[in-house]
């Protein structure tokens, strides 16, 4: 009998400490805190680089002594597909695709709070709280513009790309929006507000632009010269990079904006769902309380405009749903693959 | 006047009662049918806005190369954004395979002859309003039908009704308390002429038979027209009454003198004693009913002057002095001294014919039930209370049943052979009473009956 139960409790202590998970290739994974016990770890699922959120989970083990914080990194993509598969392992959900977490929000996985204070906008069904204002950028190599001036807008980078063309051959980059979630989000706002995208699009195609996964990747080959354009960089990323290395320029197009917050939920199937709640509520205080975090976290915090309005950020509603839908989603890509690949 | 009447229920109460119910049933009445109404406009809006959003994805549906293509536009789906953030599910058929959307999301019926068709469902854990609409699309060899369904969850709708609930529930609370005031307000008022009408009988004299003269609403006439009926004809009957005895007293009284003046002549002239004795009893039994037929109709004039008492200012003393002169002869008949004391002026208010009357039944008494050669005394004082003493040396009252010889025709037994009715210390007291006084008899530790009137 005794061989059974420590059999059982072993197997279950194996389970919940993520043994199958093991297997699972992160980009990151961070424990923070010493847990008091295996139960004590809150596992959070994220597409956020970890140097962004440490500050803040420092501060909420600080506040929470006895509660480790297990810090999982993947994509944005592969963070939604993971966490439909098993909404029990994961306590928290934190992405930068606005529309993904919408749709898992509206398909029941989250789990809603009570009595948030946070803007109307930049929470839906008290279940997804944004906690990020973050542009998408264009980051230029500066040598490669040297005596020349930095395009401002989508237009003038055209013009710029397809005045020396064969300078830039092979040296532009964008997001992959087949595997990333976010590049897939930029590109169909910018979609919908502007034909000048699919322009951009086709003239970055002649150029054999490269397509990345991930913001990262991108700035660092802006920075050392592999490309000499990029274009849907996450901005807030670009400039956390810039403070130590000045070889590239980050420009935000002033012709729209394309603006995205990056948001949080609590899994519906969270085993320690006050530690979770608790953990959601002081990431979202930490990102709105008067800038208080804001000097010491490279994380953004969420920009509310004098009115209190959302200004020009992509709008947390249903409508990020749209182009969820499977067939438009076809439809999208198909036309992006004939602009893009040629 | 109240306790010999039976209460049953309060006219103003049960009308209170009947317009707060009423005002209760109606403001219930009101509470539902507004909020179902505002229900119903609410459900409309939502229906309104899922039916265009399907309309707009079904619009864009085309065949192309024999497969769908449903590049629906961005503002189907923003124009479901609610301030409750609802839930939205959606689901897009080509005939009965799902060509995107929810898996297993039903489709709402689509009656013949509309375009939309609405229905409430279970879906996803939730109760869900449902929009579905179809087209049949026509390509190079085949026809399809594609349906599409939107539902919605219903949170906003929810906050909405309960607004309008609640301003509903509060409007229909206020309506209800005033009219509730209200009715007290008409309650009252319409009780007044009833409340009115019973003041001024309350406010009446007690012989004041007179009917009611100013105007009452219509529902009351009947009652105050049958009151005044009955108020003339029990006048009627009063005065018809005592217009009765004092006419027979009256007829009475002169027939008896005749008798007794035949009697009396007969008797001088009858020298067998067993006749003169027989005569002697037949003279007796005429002074009975002669002084009973002048007693009565004295009674039946104190009750009708009582009935409509004139009241003036009078000197007690005066109006004694004047009977003792006027009874004085009687006295000196039987060598008795009938004394006048007491104070100079004693005035009260009072209807002289009935005090003198009474007054003179008290010497009468004392005249009459007093040995020859004795006194009899009249005090006449003012304080502590206006007084009328008469007392006698005679025999006294006999003590035993002394307050009761002033009832009707009751005569003690030291009466004898004198002649009486028994109606003399009636008069008196009667008289006393409706000046609001009192009579009390008494006898003296010397001997001798006393009869005090207060005032
Ligand atoms: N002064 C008195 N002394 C003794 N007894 C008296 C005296 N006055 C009245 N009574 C007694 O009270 C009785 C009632 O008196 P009351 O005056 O009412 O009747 P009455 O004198 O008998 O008849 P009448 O109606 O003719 O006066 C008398 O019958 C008598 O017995
Ligand atoms: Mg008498």
């Amino acid at each position: 009998m005794r061989h059974i139960i420590v059999l059982v409790t072993a197997l279950v202590l194996w389970v919940t400490a993520g043994g199958p998970l093991a297997a699972q290739d992160w980009e990151d994974r961070r424990v923070f805190g010493t847990p008091t016990s295996n139960e004590a770890t809150l596992r959070i699922l994220s597409s956020t680089d970890t140097v962004f959120l440490a500050p803040i989970i420092e501060g909420f083990i600080r506040a929470n002594p006895d509660w480790a914080v297990e810090y999982l990194v993947t994509g944005t993509a592969d963070a939604d597909m993971l966490f439909r598969a098993a909404p029990d392992r994961y306590d928290i959900l934190i992405s930068s695709a606005m529309d993904l977490q919408l749709k898992l929000v509206n398909d029941g996985y989250a789990h809603a709070l009570d009595g948030v204070e946070h803007p109307e906008w930049a929470m839906w069904r008290q279940s997804l709280f944004a906690f990020t204002s973050e542009p998408a950028a264009i980051v230029l190599n500066r040598a490669a513009f040297k005596g020349r001036e930095l395009p401002q807008t989508r237009q003038e980078l055209i013009t710029a790309l397809r005045e020396r063309s064969d300078y830039f051959t092979g040296r532009v980059g964008t997001y992959d929006v087949r595997r990333s979630g976010l590049g897939y989000l930029f590109a169909t706002q910018d979609a919908r507000v502007s034909e000048t995208y699919w322009r951009l699009m086709e003239v970055m195609g002649a150029l054999n632009t490269r397509l990345y996964c991930c913001s990262g990747d991108m700035i660092d080959d802006v920075a050392e010269g592999r490309i000499l354009a990029a274009y849907n960089v996450l901005g807030s990323y670009a400039a956390a990079r810039q403070e130590e290395d000045d070889r590239f320029a980050i420009i935000q197009p002033s012709d729209f904006p394309t603006m995205m917050m990056r948001t949080g939920f609590v899994s519906v199937q969270s085993v320690h769902m006050d530690e979770a709640e608790a953990f959601l509520r002081h990431l979202v205080a930490a990102q709105t309380g008067q800038g208080a975090q804001a000097a010491t976290s490279p994380l953004p915090p969420l920009a509310v405009s004098a009115d209190g309005s959302a200004g020009a950020i992509i709008p947390l509603d249903p409508s990020l749903m749209a182009f969820q839908d499977r067939l438009k989603r076809r439809t999208f890509l198909e036309e992006w693959e004939n602009a893009v690949i040629q | 006047m109240a306790e010999n009447v039976h209460i049953s229920g309060s006219l103003r109460r049960r009308l209170t009662f009947s317009l707060i119910g009423g005002a209760a049933i109606l403001a219930a009445t009101l509470y539902l049918v507004a909020r179902s109404y505002s229900a119903q406009i609410a459900q409309q809006g939502q229906d309104n806005i899922l039916g265009a959003a399907v309309s707009s994805i079904l619009d864009v549906a085309i065949m192309r190369d024999g497969a769908v293509e449903v590049d629906f536009p961005y503002a189907s789906f923003s124009m479901l954004n609610t301030p409750s953030d609802d839930r939205v599910f959606y689901a897009i058929h080509q005939d009965d395979t799902l060509l995107t959307g929810y898996e297993d999301l039903p489709r709402a019926p689509i009656p013949v002859g509309e375009k939309l068709g609405f229905a409430t469902v279970e879906y996803a854990g939730t109760s869900l309003r449902l929009v579905s609409a179809s087209r049949t699309l026509v390509g190079a060899d085949l026809r399809s039908q594609v349906t599409v369904s939107i539902a919605q969850t219903q949170d906003a709708l929810a906050v909405a009704q309960n607004r309008i609930s609640r301003n509903v529930a509060l409007f229909g609370a206020g309506f209800f308390l005033l009219t509730a005031l209200l009715s007290f307000w008409a309650s009252a008022t319409t009780i007044a002429p009833l409340k009115r009408l019973t003041q001024s009988i309350t406010r009446r004299g007690p012989t004041d038979l007179s009917p009611v003269s100013k105007p009452v609403p219509s529902e009351m006439a009947p009652l105050v027209g049958s009151l005044n009926t009955l108020m003339a004809r029990l006048e009627q009957s009063l005065t018809r009454s005592e217009e009765f005895i004092a006419e027979a007293a009256h007829r009475v009284r002169t027939p008896l003198a005749t008798v007794r003046a035949h009697a009396e002549n007969t008797y001088q002239r009858v020298e067998r004693e067993d006749n003169r004795a027989a005569l002697r009893a037949m003279m007796r039994a005429v002074d009975e009913s002669s002084r009973a037929a002048g007693q009565l109709l004295d009674h039946a004039m104190v009750t009708f002057r009582s009935d409509n008492l004139e009241k003036e200012q009078i000197d007690l003393v005066a109006l004694a002095g004047e009977l003792v002169r006027n009874l004085s002869p009687v006295a000196e008949m039987k060598d008795i001294d009938l004394i006048l004391q007491g104070d100079a002026v004693v005035e009260i208010e009072g209807d002289a014919i009935l005090l003198q009357n009474a007054i003179r039944n008290l010497i009468d008494n004392a005249l009459k039930y007093s040995p020859v050669e004795s006194r009899i005394e009249l005090n006449v004082t003012a304080t502590p209370r206006p007084q009328v003493v008469v007392c006698d040396q005679g025999p006294g009252f006999p003590p035993d049943r002394m307050q009761a010889l002033t009832n009707r025709f009751s005569r003690g037994e030291n009466a004898g052979d004198t002649v009486g009715s028994g109606l003399g210390l009636t008069i008196a007291r009667d008289v006393v009473a409706v000046h609001g006084g009192s009579i009390h008899l008494s006898n003296r530790a010397e001997g001798g009956a006393c009869v005090t009137l207060s005032f």
